[in-house]
């Protein structure tokens, strides 16, 4: 018999529409096949700079994520007691006239009434712009709770950071170091890179307590103790300096290293000794006299004393050369052998010093200094959470950076490379702003860079300004605000009391709260007077969530190809080291169901409010839509949220709105970029061509040329004050806590969470993302629920033989804030301290338009219920977070682990179990559901 | 292996069909009339129902046909040749016998061959699979047909049929002696599936996928050591032992259907436990084998 | 079409790189996406208590025990490896399953299957799953609609778990070109197959992880013994070099 005929030419679809994935932060470039106007199949887009074609599992999948049963389809008002779930539908004109009736006399009393938050929003520019224009200071989105010990630690030292904000030289590093990295923002990007390094045979190491994902490729594995990357990390800078395997050129030339530090005791000491024009200054090695730090042809003295005060290089080298953080002094603590400790920094040294790369591209330095070439050390890092998610990780992240620095691998050649907005330097931040008055905007951004108690969120009083408490003595540098504060302490009336809660795509009942179950209570407690203690919630989501049963009015907002967006330099854009990106969404399909774009209902609500920037002169709505709103607002003259085909269309970063844009980013596969000149691509933060063309396409106004702050003077003022200097002076209970952690080099300091190992909680508890999930809303998805529709929490081989568990066992965990009864299972490559289970697994009964016995809610769970959301009571209420940034610290936590037997507990039911939420409308429905 | 109810049906009706069937087209009882007619039936019974059975597990039943098409390669084809080929051939003999057509015994003959025969592709449907270490081995055949024969010989009332019983105990347990060796002897592990021994010795980490598919529902089923040890034992008495001793009895007819039912019912154990007891190299990938 | 051809033009298939898979299961959702609309790959009780479904591709993860080494994590991508000598066509009784003589590719022809399943029972990979839906044998198919598929650009004629994989873990070619990528790759990393002794002869080659442990550097020699000469003296020595 012959073979038979296969078809093997089939026409794929109709048409392809170029749009922006959206199920992670990574924002890869995506072809939407479209059949019958259907969606029929999904697929990287190819030019895109992200993903260069390729995608993950959960963007591979979007289109069940379109198709999913649980979306919502029509606005909701709560009929029922709060958490019951039970609503009606309304139309979006009573919404939205409800929603204006609860702010509206707000805005004219109390501003501050109104907190807005946004979880994993990618329109920050847009939703904080509007805030600002409400006038409360209560705004912030998901970062305080996620990465802002990255974010900050990296833009205080370096004007960049890891997060997505750079990425290492993938092309040309040799070493490449990851610590705590699970999945990432840069999600793909970062996968395309190890697949590169991998290529070439390129060695990757990895420092993390959990050998998977990335971990599991890397070529040596180092399974340290959580909450001591800090300790390990000095102590290669104590083994690199201890040899003299420092690169001084680097340091003298582009950090504050040769910078004098005023030693004379008072309220100067520790800051920068200043010249007559307020600057700080180094001594030039050839003449000995204080010379301009930029000034032409300056040869900076490292080791220079001048008039009793030392440079920063001697205080930096005083520091690190100390015992303290010799390998053998840190070993047990990390968990790392001394020889291990001695072996990494001899790799970093090898490949930095013997392995230096030189890129054959003449460029000139801010202070007018030609250079021939442009030398490299091809070593690079990456973190992530694994270090920003402690109490500590501020000043991780920081330590982190300084050997990057010490290694002369910043921006350079083979090294890690920052991606335009970045580098930028902290000056070129603005400060918090927080100031009410009621029917007024506030005068500028609430999220910024505080460079000394001055410039504070607090009032009159010295209590905080913000409902979270960012920018106050507690957390000072909290650039993210503490989204995970929010509902407690809204609940607690500290600061003070609110109003109305108005949220956007944050699953605060579950996933993205420390102490959900406590949280649930939060939201639904009512006080003497039977009101609710939080009187109102108003909350925008796409999908069924945890989140919907605990708010008075939805805002059904549309999935990801259905709506405009808008990925922007004014926020977090899709830059790569070569090149500033920016991208669109566009509806390629129209909603079936009554729910609108956020941003567009957002804007209309301004607009009803008459919020300054959203009304016409005659009160009118100024912007259409969103759409209306992208092409058309400006944030400065000429500067928009896309930098793209401006003004007559070729305008690159500056110009005036073009009616065209949109179609024009349409045309061009949803993206723009606008290219680094070859000279500019390294050195950028000094480098001139990148300065000059970082000024031409309006990222800023003038250059800002800067250099690194390995000592930083905006901590040590903190520091001053804890110290009693100054007229702004912090609560006694936090002296103490300042004087340590805002010491001005990096440092560490053991984690908060350590202190529960005296009460018996002695075992670390970590999650990691699953890279096939993304948090709660991967589970919606019937592809990505078959992959992974329950977890266990793993238990090292340590923990698994002292109690003798089997396959199938489950355990009782512990902690200072709760109990959960959990399935396990064995892992060996697992530090053996630590335990930990994938994140946000676990679902609620009831939710997401998942059967009631879904395996997601009957095994899975969340680790979420062991995490208090404070310290212990010492008599204040102090967040569990670190105490510079107000980063949450999810891995701080500690537990104890109890085999519990099958009498004891009934297999298959995880502990604490909640009521079934009643399903909420939704769309229903779903892709292959007869 | 999942035991199937229809995969276990089929074979085992089938095998007893054809074996009886075999010993009728040889003319071991030589029946006439109406008693011609009702054990004929009963042989076509048994073999039509047992065919019937096994359409149960097709996922496609519409193109049955095409399973006539690959018998160059295919057993499962050879098995479906082998049975048409054997119903029509002994469909004259049965007539003859039943209507007295007086036609010759040698297409009786031909047909009860044609029996075996296809008891040995249905046999070898399970035999060729390598990827089960417990069903590739000589024995697999050799219980089919024993199973065949012994059914045959004691539904027609041979005096040796207790003797072919008890050859069908020694079968069972020879099969399972050896089949319990057969995996590890196959030598295949995590280690050679994945070809991980290289590197050390894997186990599985997280489940590929949590949720069910056809692989987990189909090819892994594990079965209690304890309790295949019962149902060993029960097959052999009820397969085996029972029935010899009852048909040593002289019961008479009422002797044969008893010991007839209770073979059949060990059969079905035996059958149960055939499939359930293989182990697909396939488990490997999940951490299991069965 | 039952028999297999006694030699096939070309030799399709796919290397994986398990030093490279980090286990992000993307190449799973692709071949799901691509092959659901292609032939359709039924989910039963999707959003229900106990889902479950067709995929072509499966992502295993496994943890090895080493000798004097950490334990290490692998993830095992797991689909059809087009076998050469493969038991599932021969044992097919309708010629459903089949390999195709000119590029060696191993297939199951939907109408004529009756998806009695032997031929899962006989694939030693579990590269085959009955759909429950349409009660026919599905496979991974290398992607036959797309790698010469007209309608698609050149450059993207090639598997979509190939074309998706983010680490590039994948590699689709030509294993009778001795000069084709996945030929060379093998050669060089020493490309094996699963399960030799089954006699199947795969297409599909893997490349086992490579040598994992600490770098070889020399330890750093201090510059100078900080406890007698003090900081000062090695800042001398530091600076003096510059
Ligand atoms: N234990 C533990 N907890 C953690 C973490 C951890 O590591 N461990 N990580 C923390 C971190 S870093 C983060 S960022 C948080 C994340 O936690 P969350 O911010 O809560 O994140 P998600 O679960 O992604 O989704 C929030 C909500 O957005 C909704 N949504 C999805 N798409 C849309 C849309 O298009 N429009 C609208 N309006 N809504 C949409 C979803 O339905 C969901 O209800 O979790 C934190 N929680
Ligand atoms: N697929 C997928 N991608 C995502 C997300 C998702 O939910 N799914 N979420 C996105 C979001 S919001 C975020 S914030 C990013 C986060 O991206 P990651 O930072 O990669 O997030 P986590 O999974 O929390 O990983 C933390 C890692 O740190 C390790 N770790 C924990 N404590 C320590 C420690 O003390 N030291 C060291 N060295 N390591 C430690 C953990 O083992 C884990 O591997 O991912 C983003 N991308
Ligand atoms: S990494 Fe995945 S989910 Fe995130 S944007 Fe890219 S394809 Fe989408
Ligand atoms: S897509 Fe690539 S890296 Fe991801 S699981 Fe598949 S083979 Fe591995
Ligand atoms: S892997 Fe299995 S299905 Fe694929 S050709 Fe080989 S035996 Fe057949
Ligand atoms: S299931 Fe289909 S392809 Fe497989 S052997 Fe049966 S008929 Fe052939
Ligand atoms: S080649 Fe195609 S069918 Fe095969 S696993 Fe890859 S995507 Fe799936
Ligand atoms: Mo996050």
């Amino acid at each position: 018999m012959n073979q038979p005929i296969f078809q093997m030419s089939p026409k794929v679809s109709d048409e392809i529409r170029q749009t922006t994935c959206y199920m992670c932060a990574c924002r890869c470039g995506i072809n939407v096949h479209l059949k019958d106007g259907k969606v029929s199949y999904i697929e990287g887009n190819r030019d895109h700079p992200i993903n260069k074609g390729v995608l993950c599992a959960k963007g591979a999948s979007g289109i069940m994520q379109v198709t999913a049963p649980s979306r919502l389809k029509a606005p909701l008002r709560r009929v029922g007691p709060r958490g019951s779930g039970a609503f009606e539908e309304i139309s979006w004109e009573e919404a939205l006239s409800t929603a204006v009736s609860w702010m509206k006399p707000l805005r004219e009393t109390a501003p501050e009434k109104l907190a807005f938050f946004t979880g994993r929003d990618q329109s920050q520019s847009l939703t904080g712009w509007w805030a600002q224009n409400f006038g409360t200071p209560n705004y912030a989105a998901h970062g305080g709770f996620c990465s802002v010990n990255m974010a900050a630690g990296g833009i205080y030292t370096i004007g960049g950071a890891f997060w997505e904000f750079g990425q290492p030289d993938w092309e040309r590093t040799k070493l490449f170091v990851m610590f705590g990295v699970a999945e990432d923002h840069d999600s793909n990007p970062i996968k395309i890179g190890i697949g590169k390094l991998k290529a070439r045979g390129a060695r990757i190491i990895s420092v993390n307590p959990i050998r998977t994902g990335y971990s599991a490729v890397a070529d040596d594995w180092i399974g340290i103790t959580p909450g001591t990357d800090g300790l390990l990390i000095l102590s290669l800078i104590h083994c690199l300096l201890e040899a003299g395997k420092v690169d001084l050129e680097y340091l003298a030339q582009w950090t504050n290293a040769s910078l004098l530090i005023n030693e004379a005791e008072g309220a100067e000491k520790g800051l920068f000794v200043r010249n007559a024009e307020s600057q700080p200054f180094v001594i030039d090695k050839t003449s000995g006299h204080p010379a301009p730090w930029d000034g032409k042809g300056v040869q900076p003295d490292l080791g220079a004393e001048w008039q009793g005060n030392r440079t920063v290089f001697r205080h930096m080298v005083e520091e690190y050369l100390k015992p303290d953080y010799a390998p053998e002094a840190v070993a047990g603590r990390c968990g790392v052998t001394a020889t291990r400790i001695r072996q990494l920094a001899a790799e970093l040294a090898e490949v930095a010093f013997n392995q230096a790369i030189t890129l054959d591209q003449p460029w000139t330095d801010f202070r007018g200094n030609a250079h021939a070439n442009m030398p490299g050390r091809p070593v690079s890092f990456h973190a992530m959470r694994g270090i920003s998610a402690h109490s500590n990780g501020f000043q991780t992240a920081r330590a982190l950076h300084l050997l990057q620095i010490i290694l002369g691998s910043l921006e350079t050649p083979g090294g890690y490379r920052l991606k335009p907005p970045y580098p930028k330097p902290i000056e070129a931040h603005p400060t918090p702003h927080f100031v009410t008055t009621p029917g007024k905007p506030l005068t500028g951004p609430h999220l910024g860079y505080v460079r000394s108690p001055d410039d504070l969120a607090l009032l009159a009083d010295g209590s905080p300004a913000r409902i979270d408490k960012a920018f106050s003595w507690e957390n000072p540098f909290s650039a993210h605000g503490l989204m995970h504060m929010l509902i407690p302490n809204a609940h607690a009336g500290d600061p003070y009391r609110i109003d109305t809660l108005f949220l956007y795509m944050a699953n605060m009942s579950w996933n993205s709260s420390m102490n959900s179950a406590a949280v649930m209570e939060m939201l639904t407690d009512k006080g003497v007077d039977g009101e609710y203690v939080i009187p109102r919630i108003i909350y925008s989501d796409a999908y069924a969530s945890e989140m919907v049963a605990y708010a008075d009015l939805i805002l059904p907002d549309t999935t990801y190809l259905e709506r405009h967006d808008c990925i922007s330099l004014l926020d977090r854009p899709i830059s790569e080291p070569d090149a500033a990106g920016d991208a669109i969404r566009w509806p390629v399909i129209e909603p079936d169901r009554d729910v609108r774009c956020f941003q567009s209902v957002l804007l209309d609500l301004g607009a009803r409010l008459g919020l300054p920037g959203m009304v016409n002169e005659d009160g009118t709505a100024k912007f259409k839509d969103y759409a209306d709103y992208i092409v058309n607002h400006q944030r400065r003259p000429g500067v928009g949220p896309l930098m793209g085909f401006r003004g007559d269309g070729t305008g690159e970063g500056r110009g005036a709105p073009n009616p065209d844009q949109m179609a024009r980013y349409i045309e061009n596969g949803a993206f723009y970029q606008a290219h680094v000149p070859e000279e500019g691509s390294f050195y950028k933060p000094w480098n001139k061509a990148y300065q000059d063309w970082a000024v031409k396409i309006g990222l800023y106004e003038t250059p800002q040329p800067y250099l690194f702050n390995i000592w930083s003077e905006p901590m040590r003022r903190f520091q001053l004050a804890a110290e009693g200097f100054g007229p702004r002076q912090p609560p006694d209970h936090l002296r103490a806590r300042l004087k340590q952690a805002m010491h001005p080099l990096p440092i560490w300091y053991a984690p908060f969470g350590d202190e529960d190992a005296a009460f018996g909680y002695t075992v670390h508890a970590l999650t990691q993302r699953p890279m096939d999930m993304y948090h709660s809303w991967g589970s919606q998805n019937a592809w990505l629920r078959q992959i992974k529709g329950r977890n266990s929490l793993y238990l090292p081989t340590k923990i698994w033989q002292a109690q003798g568990f089997e396959d199938g066992d489950w355990a009782r965990v512990s902690s200072r804030a709760g109990v959960i009864v959990v399935p396990v299972a064995h892992m060996a490559a697992l530090n053996e301290n630590t335990v930990w289970t994938w994140n946000a697994i676990g679902k609620r009964k009831g939710t997401w338009g998942l059967d009631a016995e879904a395996p997601e809610a009957t095994t899975g769970f969340l680790l979420n219920h062991l995490i208090s959301e404070l310290l212990p009571d010492k008599g204040v209420r102090l967040s569990n977070s670190d105490p510079v940034t107000g980063q949450a610290a999810w891995f701080d936590q500690r537990v104890r682990v109890e085999r519990v037997s099958a009498e004891d507990h009934r297999r298959g039911l995880s502990e604490p179990t909640f009521d079934k939420l009643p399903d909420p409308p939704r769309a229903g429905g779903g892709r292959g559901v007869k | 292996m999942h035991p199937a109810p229809s995969v276990i049906l089929f074979s085992t009706l089938s095998g007893l069909g054809f074996g009886f069937l075999a010993f009728l087209g040889w003319g071991a009882l030589a029946p006439s009339g109406w008693a011609a007619f009702f054990l004929w039936g009963l042989g076509y019974g048994l073999a039509v129902a047992g065919l019937m059975a096994s359409t149960f597990h097709l996922g496609n039943p519409k193109n049955a046909l095409k399973a006539f098409t690959q018998w160059r390669t295919s057993w499962l084809s050879r098995e479906a040749w082998a049975s048409v080929a054997t119903l029509m051939i002994l469909a004259p003999m049965a007539l003859s016998d039943w209507l007295g057509l007086g036609l010759p015994r040698i297409i009786g003959q031909v047909g009860g061959a044609l029996a075996l025969v296809t008891v040995l592709t249905t046999a070898m449907i399970y035999t060729q699979i390598k990827a089960v270490p417990r069903w590739h081995q000589p024995l697999t055949p050799v219980m089919f047909l024993s199973f065949a024969v012994a059914g045959g010989a004691s539904l027609s009332g041979q005096v040796w049929a207790p003797v072919a019983l008890l050859v069908v105990g020694v079968v069972l347990v020879a099969l399972w002696r050896v089949g319990d060796q057969a995996f590890a002897k196959a030598g295949q592990t995590l280690g050679t599936a994945t070809g991980l021994d290289r590197l050390g010795t894997p186990t599985v980490f997280e489940p590929a996928h949590t949720a069910q598919n056809y692989l987990l529902r189909e090819m892994i089923h594990v079965v209690g050591r304890k309790h295949a040890q019962k149902l060993r034992l029960i097959a052999l008495v009820l397969a085996a032992g029972l029935p010899a001793l009852i048909l040593i009895l002289p019961l008479g007819w009422p002797g044969i259907a008893l010991a007839g039912v209770l073979h059949l019912a060990g059969a079905l154990a035996a059958r149960w436990l055939f499939f359930a007891e293989a182990e697909p190299v396939v488990g490997l990938f999940y951490g299991m084998r069965g | 079409m039952t028999a297999l051809p006694q030699a096939t033009a070309k030799k399709l298939g796919l290397v994986i790189d398990l030093d490279t898979c980090v286990g992000c299961q993307a190449c799973v959702t692709a071949c799901k996406g691509w092959n659901d609309q292609g032939q359709g790959l039924s989910d039963q009780d999707a959003y229900g208590a106990n889902p479950s479904g067709t995929f072509l591709n499966r992502v295993h993860s496994y943890q090895v025990a080493v000798p004097d080494a950490p334990a290490q994590i692998v993830t095992f991508p797991r689909s059809c490896l087009h076998c050469e000598n493969a038991p599932c066509v021969t044992v097919c009784p309708t010629g459903a399953s089949y390999k195709r003589a000119e590029d060696g590719i191993v297939l199951v022809n939907p109408d004529s299957c009756i998806g009695c399943g032997l031929c899962a029972w006989a694939c030693p990979y579990g590269a085959r799953e009955l759909d429950a839906d349409q009660g026919v044998m599905k496979k991974c198919t290398l992607c036959v609609d797309r790698i010469e598929n007209e309608h698609l650009p050149e450059e993207d004629r090639e598997p979509a778990c190939v074309r998706t994989c983010p680490t590039n873990a994948r590699h689709f070619g030509d294993f009778a070109d001795p000069e084709s990528k996945v030929s060379r790759l093998v050669a060089e990393r020493g490309g094996y197959d699963l399960m030799p002794d089954m006699g199947t002869k795969p297409t599909n080659k893997y490349l086992a992880p490579r040598k994992k442990g600490p770098g070889e550097a020399s330890p750093l020699a201090p510059l100078l013994d900080i406890k007698a000469k003090g900081i000062a003296g090695w800042l001398d020595k530091m600076l003096g070099k510059i």
